[in-house]
């Protein structure tokens, strides 16, 4: 499966919303994810992907589209 | 080892909170149970990892352990359904954010005096009313880090509560001792939960304790539900007022 298809299955889980609403371009803000959810999402994406991501890559992250593009580089 | 015991866990968020590891410790040894959630937005998901992973489900109650209110209906709830209160897991600590990175003496009144009130305070007043319950004597574990012994970096103001909340285990440890109530502490190593990773630089932290400890790795939640365990089992009869470290041996590492 698709990186995004698979960040998306989780946020929507998470945050009980339509994936149809997400898209690349889509904010925490937009989604009403608040510093909790974040966290939430974050622990999610290591478990799903086996990696670590850092606190200072999870500020930098925006967008589900930062999301993905920061997963696929790491699994490369 | 907990047959026909029965217990309470306040804070568990989810399921890589290290109340959910307890609870599942509890539950596996025979314990019947009670877990308190603090927000609507757990509740769902709280139900559905209950029903995922336990094979017997706890009694799953709103309590926020700032309002006595609810906290008294907890127990009048518990004292309906069991009748009897054998042990009481605390996991419950708070700190805003901003308090969690930079340096301590920047810490605001009104954050000191949240982290201190959610953190500390909460342990007593959830101990408390459930005296009633507890006349045949019983354990309570509470949650601590080695940021209440030493400063590390970032920790901040919850070194400053966890410092209290371990001289509160000994004084209510000294309080209930006559009517057979053990109260101690639990302080692991740190490890992946929603708290710990709003303390800026947590990922970094764990790499570092990773090479520092003499086991070589970091904790795993099971190891802490398997110490409460032991501390809520009679194996632990003769331990009361202690802090019992889960941390690989960290702690006793001179650097």
């Amino acid at each position: 499966m698709e990186v995004l298809e698979i960040v998306k299955g989780l946020i929507s889980e998470q945050l009980d919303i339509d994936e149809e609403q997400l898209e690349m371009k889509t904010t925490f803000e937009d989604i009403d994810a608040d510093s909790l959810d974040v966290v939430e999402l974050v622990m999610a994406l290591e478990e799903e992907f086996n990696l670590e991501i850092a606190d200072e890559e999870v500020e930098k992250i925006k967008t589900i589209g930062d999301i993905v593009s920061y997963i696929e580089k790491q699994i490369a | 080892m907990l047959q026909g015991k029965k217990g309470i866990v306040f804070g568990v968020a989810n399921r890589h909170s290290l109340a959910w590891f307890i609870t599942k410790a509890l539950s596996g040894a025979g314990a019947q149970l009670a877990i308190t959630y603090q927000e609507e937005r757990f509740e769902k998901k709280l139900k559905k990892l209950m029903e995922n992973e336990l094979d017997d489900q706890p009694l799953a109650l709103p309590c926020d352990i700032r309002d006595d209110a609810q906290i008294e209906s907890v127990y009048q709830r518990l004292g309906e359904t069991f009748g009897q209160l054998d042990f009481i897991i605390h996991s419950v600590a708070f700190a805003s954010r901003e308090d969690l990175e930079g340096k301590f003496i920047h810490t605001s009144r009104e954050g000191f005096l949240l982290a201190m009130e959610i953190s500390v305070f909460s342990l007593a007043a959830i101990i408390k009313p459930a005296l009633p319950l507890m006349d045949k004597g019983g354990n309570i574990v509470t949650l601590t880090y080695l940021g209440g012994q030493r400063a590390v970096p970032n920790y901040n103001v919850m070194g400053v509560a966890k410092a209290a909340l371990e001289s509160s285990v000994r004084y209510l440890a000294a309080d209930l001792g006559e009517q057979n109530i053990r109260v101690n502490a639990l302080s692991p190593g740190p490890i992946n939960t929603l708290s710990s990773r709003g303390i800026k630089g947590f990922s970094s932290f764990l790499d570092h304790v990773r090479q520092k400890t003499p086991l070589q790795r970091n904790i795993e939640g099971k190891e802490v539900g398997d110490a409460a365990l032991f501390l809520c089992s009679d194996l632990s009869r003769g331990i009361t007022g202690e802090t019992i470290y889960v941390d690989a041996g960290y702690h006793i590492m001179g650097s």
